[in-house]
């Protein structure tokens, strides 16, 4: 799906060229120029987005939202990990990146930054990225770290925050990626920051199969899940909220290259982050684990909040 | 750099490592536990399909096939699909790991019994020997060392792949490779590697020693050393 996209795009382009170029002679031709060429930097970007479907479909939402509002937009999906596309975006092949603000930080940034608000990491960010770069507006959707529970033993224990667990968790089996035993984003930090102590710790796999089959059998009552796994949705878990940051922030937010974009392409993404939230997410991974193609996704959700 | 130096020697030397639910001993009773189950069920699964297929002398392509199937299958892939079916039992190890026991168990029961010679099969019928009796009192006993391979063949693989078991949570020597890997910790995944690589040349020291008691003088240059 995303070469097809590519490769129409890259059609569309070589059309453009070839007008502008028939245009540029008929300029030359004519001593009265009534055909003004638009500078293509102005109104043509190029949308990336790592190799991941999640990443794919933000992508896709800015570039149809783009795209809509008459923007030229050349799609660069699936491009690689941070490590291949930040260079990309940094000298501006790339001019729009569908982002995470920590994990952007932690990997390519400032990789010692402590810093675990939305807004502590965007000041991290704004302080730390090369002058070709800037942040646009976090939205409210972020992709990160958890404690998750299943709706029913939320409902039983009257639980909804990470800090609710405190009279409950010492009969708790937490279950999750072996690191989560050792690291500070784990049982380190929910002991140090919340005061808990779990019954035991079993050692699952990273937001996996095995995690997610051991909550739902019962054998573990809580899990580090990812916010935006599908099966929050389908298999009735609940991410707990996480009041004192132990996770850091991991918003989506538009990263651009700054020569590349105007107003208008600013305030559009921004109108998108206004709007997207973690549920949105959960959602759209769903649909797009049942098989439903990155744009009927991407469309879907841009006309569900009126953005087409 | 020098892993042994470096990684190996000094975590072996911790005692800390060698005693308590995590230390050596408990992880090798956990290692042991699961390769020897999964290898006893293999071999009360393949060797009476074997030896009956190999007795009929009929058969040989579904052996092949099936063995050529279970050869295939990704045992981890397996381990997961049975992890979600039996919604998330303990005992998921046990399918496949046997399923990677069974084919080197299944053919060379099969081919020891084909290729033992048809002289020694007539004279026993000669004697008066019912089909059974020739199967048990002949062909088995002459197609023992080649069985015995098989088996020590699907031992190995076992023991060097019952690692996976610490992916659903279990314990054996998995759990020093998946638990080092996730925290960065080489000393501890090169300590776990090395047990698992000890432990499948000790299983072959033993078979060797299987060998020696079970197959008899006369029987033993059959199938020495594949």
């Amino acid at each position: 799906m995303p070469r097809l996209l590519i490769m129409r795009t890259g059609r569309r382009l070589v059309a453009v060229s070839l007008a502008a170029a028939a245009g540029l002679t008929l300029a030359a031709c004519s001593s009265s120029s009534t055909n003004p060429i638009t500078p293509p930097k102005a109104t043509s970007v190029v949308v990336g987005s790592a190799n991941f479907p999640e990443a794919e479909v933000l992508a896709e939402i800015y570039s149809l939202a783009l795209q809509h509002i008459g923007v030229k937009v050349t799609d660069k999906f699936n491009i690689g990990s941070r490590e291949v596309y930040y260079p990309e975006i940094v000298k501006g092949a790339v001019t729009i990146l569908p982002e995470y603000n920590g994990a952007l930080l932690t990997t390519s940034v400032n990789t010692s930054s402590t810093a675990t608000t939305t807004a502590a990491v965007d000041a991290a960010l704004t302080s730390g990225l090369p002058s070709s770069l800037e942040i646009l507006n976090p939205s409210a959707a972020q992709d990160k770290d958890s404690v998750t529970v299943t709706q029913a033993f939320a409902a039983a224990h009257h639980i909804a925050s990470i800090a609710d667990l405190k009279k409950v968790a010492n009969t708790m089996v937490i279950g999750a990626s072996p690191e989560f035993k050792t690291r500070y984003e784990g049982l380190v930090g929910l002991k140090k920051l919340y005061g808990l102590t779990f019954k035991s710790f079993l050692p699952t796999d990273l937001s996996g199969p095995v995690s997610l089959a051991d909550l739902k059998s019962g054998k573990i009552q809580a899990s580090d899940i990812f916010t935006t796994t599908p099966q929050i949705l389908s298999d009735k878990l609940l991410t707990l909220s996480d009041p004192k940051s132990l996770f850091a922030a991991q918003n989506v937010l538009p990263l651009v290259y700054k020569k590349g974009v105007n107003t208008k392409i600013i305030n559009e993404l921004n109108a998108i982050s206004a709007k997207l939230t973690t549920a949105d997410l959960v959602k759209m991974n769903l649909q797009l684990s049942q098989g439903q193609s990155y744009s009927t996704v991407a469309t879907n959700w841009l006309k569900s909040v009126g953005l087409m | 750099m020098n892993i042994w130096t470096r990684w190996i020697w000094p975590w072996i030397s911790n005692s800390h490592h060698w005693h308590g639910p995590d230390g050596v001993p408990a992880r090798l009773v956990e290692h042991l536990a699961y390769s020897g189950l999964a290898l006893l069920i293999a071999v009360l699964i393949a060797l009476p399909i074997g030896l009956l297929i190999g007795h009929r002398r009929r058969g040989a392509f579904t052996v092949v096939s099936v063995a050529t199937a279970g050869r295939a299958v990704p045992t981890l892939g397996l381990l997961i699909l049975v992890y979600l079916l039996t919604n998330a039992s303990s005992w998921a190890w046990l399918i496949p790991l046997a399923v990677l026991a069974i084919p080197p168990i299944l053919v060379n029961t099969y081919e020891g019994v084909l290729g033992v010679d048809a002289d020694i099969t007539d004279a026993a019928r000669g004697m008066g020997m019912t089909g059974t009796q020739v199967l048990l009192r002949a062909e088995f006993p002459v197609a023992l060392p080649l069985i015995i391979v098989g088996v020590r063949t699907a031992a190995i693989q076992v023991v060097a792949t019952a690692t996976i078991a610490a992916y659903i949570s279990l314990g054996g020597f998995g759990r020093y490779i998946f638990d080092g890997l996730a925290t960065n910790d080489y000393a501890t995944v090169a300590s776990g590697a090395l047990l698992v690589v000890l432990l499948a040349l000790a299983v072959q020291v033993l078979f060797v020693g299987i060998r020696r008691v079970l197959v008899p003088a006369g029987l033993r240059t059959r199938a020495t050393g594949s």
